[in-house]
């Protein structure tokens, strides 16, 4: 399509515009191009309608003797407009599949990254295997595909910036590719609706959003160093941080008061009665299977709280071990 | 058709020349094979949906009016933006002009007695209702949060709202769909007039037996769908459940394979009335009277084609999206060739503005708006922003209010003196018209806006950056509220003391003109015979153009 390369060439402007906000990704550009482009065809078409259909109201309108013109049909004037239109179609399909599939594509050393969503938060895990909620952080420039699913229904991972959205499908894993180009935070969205806590502040579609935090090479590794060890804190310091970061307060309380799902207030060594009639007394290997594998060892009361499960490294699993110890 | 059923019951023969409204008591209603009556039933029974989905829209603008919470919690408003959905489309819009007006209409039209199966016209009514029963049900035990869409698995594991029997509804009214898609193209096929030939037969006739046709084929699919969903929810057979190798994208290609063809179940009898509006107020025959009428059969037939527009992002392969997107476009040629015939209908027409043909016109400036943005989400790499975002909320409102519920409401002015024998005042309906014309422009074109600065659909709650925008849109709906308030009160106004309609208020040649309002009991006082076509201006005498 050499007529519209300079437009899936396009590289200005990034600065958003009255009907598309500010461009982060190397798509962008080009589909804003694209997006122009048909507005300002169907703002032409929509005048031509309109216009033409407004004159004739005037022009023709009804007077006192003059009787309306007998019809005369055409083909010719029938095949012209069925004709031409469907050159237009063809053209504007062309356009835009060709950037479509020219988008779709990874390249060969994108950085992958793995996301999570569930009800009603986003969890992400870098190549390194550390993960973390509701910010992701990517290098500036870089390729990235993301690789993506749901633990529960059907979410949609949109980023207004980069113009993107997918769905994410439980039990299938779908693709997103593109390059962010400039650095600062992007919103992240849940397009595909997925209902709201029945608690008020539980959260629910709406609030299931994330930032992006598209940074330079050197603050990403920076970044990448911070989450995967615990620097200069103490364990059950990190283990605090990584609780909070993985959003298990929202459904966990320490105060005493059940959530979603038991409080923490007191949890090591109290002996909790499970769904199954049975009870256990909570240790370090409970624990650890609680967090691992949240659907192992049910406790009473809590059938429906659907807690997700998680992945952590052992060392951060220590140390949320040890936070959770301090909890009393 | 020798068998066909008397239209009316009781035991004392009424005079059939006497008005179709003029047998009193609950009884002759309730019980009535005439398909003026169940239309009017019919009639009454979507405008009370209208009403009740228009109080949910209400609510979901005013909820929408400031950020965080206004007047009601997640919760409340997920139900309220889903009832609004489900009421709206299955109650109202799906049986609005079809089984509502094309059922007072069409054996009108076509110069005939009654439909061709008249039982099955009252059973149709009665399934209808049955169906809204369940809906009622539904709404009082815990009404449904999925939104009209009812997607897996959040509807058939995660949601605790009453869906089984929303489903139910749907399910049920499915059937009255049905059952109305293949009285009427038996009617069309066997009742017509002598000598209303194929070519001879009105617009609106043409399109309501193209909408037979999808509602005929597509609303099983839907109803194995509905079906399936219950099935997922009571027993967990696994259908739609990864966890049990179901897959939940097969519920939105089944959803959408009817609920494509569901758009032109709607807009097509739209289209129709249009048509009709505009011939009769330019005083011209349509141009490309044939082409019209193939567009609607072919509207009815691509409709089939294109449903997985709906799952660009849904992580389809890219081929299918491909030949999605490229028979998308397609939809917009026999769309485009109606507005053009349209247009080139009004050209040295004798056009005359009275209020439904304000709405015709109306109609013309909102669908092909509609029918733009309908390109924008056609186009893969565009869609992919815009996909479930505001922007696609305008669309299909654009479609599906600016073009069906405006053309519902034109056709009600058109023929409702043929309806009750009165007029209304032209001064209040054109005020309504302004009203709600502005009303759902302003409502409407700032969601484009949301939608394509990245404002995702069915949020509670939202960023503060779009606070003004959604406070446009609401006031626009205040405004479109108020414009079908007055238009209520001029219609009551006019059933009360309306001046009595004469026989041709607007000039028509058209057949249904040709016989007294309100329409007598058997429709035409002699038989009819047909001996030129519907549009045929230049063979009129002043006569017959006479408007008294
Ligand atoms: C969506 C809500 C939710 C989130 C988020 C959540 N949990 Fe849970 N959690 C539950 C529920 C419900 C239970 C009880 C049911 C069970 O035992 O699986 C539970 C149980 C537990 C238990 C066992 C408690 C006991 O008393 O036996 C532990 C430990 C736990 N969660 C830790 C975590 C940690 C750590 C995180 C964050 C990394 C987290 N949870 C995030 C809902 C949640
Ligand atoms: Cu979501
Ligand atoms: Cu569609």
């Amino acid at each position: 399509m050499l007529l519209f390369q300079p437009l899936l060439d396009a590289k200005e402007p990034a600065s958003d515009t009255a009907q598309l906000p500010v461009i982060m990704s190397s798509s962008g550009a080009g589909y804003d191009a694209l997006y122009y482009f048909i507005y300002w065809f169907s703002v032409v078409f929509f005048v031509g309608i309109v216009g033409a259909m407004l004159y004739f109201v005037w022009k023709y309108r009804r007077q006192k003797g003059v009787k309306a013109a007998p019809t005369k049909d055409s083909t010719k004037l029938e095949l012209t407009w069925t004709i031409i239109p469907f050159f237009m179609i063809i053209v504007m399909f062309h356009v835009s599949f060709d950037f479509y599939i020219h988008n779709a594509v990874a390249s060969e050393n994108a950085l992958e990254v793995r996301v999570r969503g569930q009800r009603w938060n986003w969890s992400f895990q870098y190549p390194n295997g550390e993960g973390e909620g509701s910010v992701l952080y990517l290098p500036v420039n870089k390729p990235v595909k993301l690789v993506m699913s749901s633990s529960d229904v059907l979410h949609s991972f949109f980023i207004p910036a980069f113009r993107l959205k997918k769905d994410t499908v439980p039990g299938m894993y779908s693709q997103l590719a593109f390059t962010p180009t400039r650095e600062g935070e992007a919103q992240v969205f849940c397009a595909e609706y997925c209902g709201a806590g029945e608690k008020p502040g539980s959260g629910g579609h709406y609030s299931m959003g994330a930032i992006i935090k598209v940074v330079s090479q050197a603050e990403y590794d920076k970044h990448m160093q911070e989450i995967s060890g615990p620097g200069d804190k103490k364990p059950d310091e990190w283990g605090k941080e990584l609780v909070q970061k993985s959003g298990c307060y929202t459904c966990h309380s320490v105060d005493g008061s059940a959530g979603t799902g038991p409080t923490y207030k007191g949890i090591f060594g109290r002996k909790e009665n499970l769904s199954d009639g049975s009870s256990v007394d909570v240790d370090e290997n409970y624990l650890r299977e609680s967090i691992l594998r949240p659907n192992a060892k049910v406790v009473k009361g809590f059938e429906n709280g659907n807690m997700p499960p998680f992945v952590f490294t052992d060392a951060k699993l220590d140390a949320i071990l040890a936070y959770l110890k301090t909890v009393k | 058709m020798a068998t066909v059923a008397s239209p009316h019951s009781g035991t004392a023969a009424p005079d059939p020349h006497a008005s179709y409204l003029a047998q009193k008591g609950l009884a002759s209603w309730l019980f009535t094979l005439d398909h003026k009556r169940i239309g009017v039933m019919y009639l009454v029974a979507v405008l009370v949906s209208f009403l009740l989905g228009g109080i949910m829209a209400i609510l979901v603008r005013l909820e929408l009016l400031t950020p965080g919470r206004t007047i009601m919690d997640a919760t409340t408003y997920n139900h309220v933006f889903s009832l609004h959905g489900v009421i709206m489309v299955f109650l109202f819009i799906i049986p609005s002009i079809p089984a509502a007006m094309g059922n007072i209409m069409l054996p009108v039209q076509l110069g005939t007695i009654d439909v061709a199966f008249p039982k099955l016209n009252l059973a149709s009514f009665y399934i209808y209702c049955f169906g809204a029963c369940f809906g009622l049900y539904s709404m009082i035990h815990g009404g449904v949060d999925t939104g009209w869409t009812f997607y897996t698995p959040y509807s058939s594991k995660f949601s605790n709202s009453a869906v089984i029997p929303m489903i139910g509804a749907a399910f049920i009214m499915g059937f009255s769909s049905i059952l109305t898609g293949v009285n009427f193209i038996a009617t069309v096929h066997k009742m017509r007039a002598k000598g209303l030939t194929w070519r001879r037969l009105p617009l609106f006739c043409w399109a309501l037996y193209a909408t037979s046709i999808i509602q005929v084929l597509a609303t099983p699919v839907l109803a194995i769908t509905l079906l399936l969903l219950i099935f997922e929810r009571v027993l967990h057979l696994g259908i739609f459940d990864p966890s049990m190798g179901g897959d939940p994208v097969l519920f939105e290609h089944f959803f959408w394979f009817y609920s494509h063809p569901a758009v032109y179940i709607m807009i097509v009898p739209a289209m129709g009335v249009v048509s009709e509006i505009i011939c009769t107020f330019s005083r011209r025959a349509p141009f490309g009277y044939f082409f019209i009428a193939m567009s609607s059969l072919g509207l009815a037939l691509l409709g089939f084609l294109v449903w997985g527009h709906h799952l660009f992002v849904a992580g389809m392969s890219e081929y299918s999206t491909m030949v999605f997107s490229a028979l998308t476009f397609l939809v917009g040629i026999p769309s485009g060739v109606k507005i053009f015939n349209w247009i080139a209908t009004l050209y040295k027409g004798s056009i005359d503005l009275r209020s439904p043909m304000l709405y015709g016109l109306g109609f013309i400036f909102l669908f092909t708006i509609g029918g733009l943005t309908g390109l924008f989400l056609a186009m893969l790499a565009v869609d992919v922003h815009l996909h479930d975002t505001y922007f696609v909320v305008a669309h299909f409102h654009y479609v599906m209010v600016g073009g069906t519920v405006i053309a519902f409401v034109g056709g009600l002015h058109y023929w409702w003196p043929k309806f009750t024998g009165k007029m209304y005042d032209e001064g209040k309906a054109r005020i309504a018209f302004v009203l709600v014309f502005i009303g759902f422009n302003v409502t409407f074109m700032s969601q484009f806006i949301l939608g394509s600065r990245g404002m995702p659909r069915r949020y509670y709650d939202y960023l503060p950056e779009f606070t003004t925008l959604h406070q446009v849109s609401t006031v626009g709906s205040w405004i479109l509220g108020v414009g079908f308030i007055v238009m209520l009160v001029m219609f009551i106004e006019s059933l009360a003391s309306g001046k009595k309609a004469t026989n041709n208020p607007w000039g028509s040649v058209a057949l249904e003109w040709k016989t007294p309002s309100p329409l007598p009991l058997h429709n035409f006082l002699k038989v009819p015979v047909v001996t030129k076509g519907p549009y045929d201006y230049h063979l009129a005498t002043e006569e017959e153009l006479s408007e008294d």
